[in-house]
């Protein structure tokens, strides 16, 4: 067997970054990560993504791909053990539709709240409640979005933790609720006690610093 | 047409559109460069029929496919669909790294071209100028990309003569920017600082199955005017 050298560009705090840790945790591949500082990019970063100039970066045999969501697909192509999206053409489709909707509407809506004030604030966490119910509806009674493991689609969700410790950072009410949405509040939980996935989160406290530090200030001037 | 039925026809394929929209004609490419047979249901922009708002109730959008009942919602997403389910004429190379690169493409397309377009054709004054810089910048990197893999022998993104994925994501411009400059006042193409691009559109018009689907640009210009004069009064009534 040839011999694989798979590099992974990351950030300890970037979601996008986690994703690939845990899609590679996943498939058991063997890889190096390098911490990029993101105000001093690395020149390795530079020529590997001369386009974008962002994190995550996946590295296999010198080749680079990326953008979390295409990294993914090509780590499910390319390690064909343990897949992380289904074998079905609609329930794939529809695995795509809901990443998709989680890195459109889902990122959006968040960054909004963390900035509003007042009653464009409330706006945001009710769209932001609203998108959550409907992903529910994708989720319906199972374990996991990919069934009884971990799937595409909770890895791309990931960012639903950075929600969650962003408005405990900022001491806001709970917006993911277990009394508005206690389907993705159990999901939640499981996720967080999946042996693969929790080894690839933020330090809880470090992550809460960071977030009191960045935004922090736009709250204490309400 | 009876819409109650539909759901039970096995292997009939239906695309929800309007005439107007570029994410519409790329599925129509996809599905069209397959061969694969569909009824087309033309939508009403001001009153989208039932079956729209049920079989994509996240966003109330065309296009949608609908596959053995199946409904499936975003442009990208549906052509990924149809290249898995119709294994003919395949759009995506078999190669992971290839596939990999045709994604990323098919992003950079939306997030750098498709999106700053859209959001130049609707707005004006500061936030155009912003937008269409936007766009001239992603049209840069777009040319970029165009002079590193297309030449006499590679037409098309696809590799070779034929068209693949990234040309049909990409494919909206060939026809649709024109409309937009026109409608939205302003100069992103320019065949002197885009001549690979210029070839590439050239080329992609006369492929057999997309040439007779391109709509007349006057047509479109007075479509979009419309929408254009219809969006932007909303914003300054306010």
């Amino acid at each position: 067997m040839a011999e694989e050298e798979v590099k992974l560009f990351g950030t300890w705090v970037s979601p996008f970054s986690r994703r690939i840790e845990v899609a590679l945790k996943l498939k058991g591949v063997q890889y190096e990560y390098i911490e990029e500082d993101l105000t001093n990019k690395s020149p390795a970063l530079l020529n590997y993504n001369p386009v974008n100039k962002q994190i995550p970066v996946l590295v296999h045999n010198g080749k680079p791909v990326a953008e979390s969501l295409v990294i993914m697909e090509y780590i499910d192509e390319t390690w064909k053990h343990n897949p992380i999206l289904p074998a079905d053409p609609y329930e794939r489709a529809m695995a795509r539709f809901w990443a998709k909707y989680i890195d459109e509407k889902f990122c959006a809506a968040a960054r909004k709240i963390v900035v509003a004030k007042g009653e464009e604030q409330k706006g945001e966490i009710d769209e932001i409640q609203q998108q959550m119910k409907n992903l529910e509806g994708e989720l319906k009674e199972k374990k996991f979005f990919g069934g009884e493991s971990l799937g595409f689609l909770d890895i791309a969700a990931n960012i639903i933790i950075w929600l969650v410790v962003g408005q405990e950072a900022l001491g806001m009410d709970q917006i993911l609720n277990e009394e508005k949405l206690p389907v993705l509040h159990g999901w939640l939980h499981r996720l967080l006690d999946d042996a693969v996935f929790k080894e690839c989160v933020p330090p809880k406290d470090r992550h809460l610093d960071l977030f009191k530090v960045k935004f922090g200030s736009s709250i204490a001037s309400k | 047409m009876a819409s109650s039925s539909v759901a039970d026809q096995e292997g009939q394929v239906m695309l929800l559109g309007f005439w107007f929209s570029p994410f519409v004609k790329r599925v129509e490419w996809a599905l069209k460069f397959k061969g694969i047979e569909y009824d087309y249901v033309e939508e009403d922009l001001t009153n989208k029929s039932t079956l729209l708002l049920t079989s994509n109730p996240i966003h109330k959008k065309v296009p949608v496919l609908i596959h053995n009942g199946n409904p499936i919602a975003e442009s990208l997403v549906i052509i990924e669909y149809i290249d898995e389910t119709w294994k003919q004429n395949p759009i995506l190379s078999q190669d992971p790294y290839e596939r990999a690169m045709a994604r990323f493409w098919a992003n950079f397309i939306e997030q750098k071209v498709t999106e700053p377009a859209r959001e130049a054709l609707f707005s004006k004054g500061e936030q155009q100028e912003k937008k269409v810089k936007e766009l001239k910048e992603g049209m840069e990197v777009v040319e970029g990309e165009a002079k590193a893999k297309l030449n006499d022998k590679t037409l098309f993104f696809g590799g070779g003569n034929g068209v693949g994925y990234v040309d049909i994501v990409l494919g909206w411009t060939c026809n649709w920017m024109e409309t937009i400059e026109e409608v939205g006042g302003f100069k992103v193409l320019d065949p002197e600082s885009q001549p690979q691009f210029h070839k590439w559109m050239a080329n992609f018009r006369e492929v057999p199955f997309i040439k007779p689907t391109l709509e007349p640009k006057e047509k479109l210009v007075e479509f979009f005017r419309m929408i254009r004069q219809d969006r932007l009064g909303l914003v300054a009534n306010k």
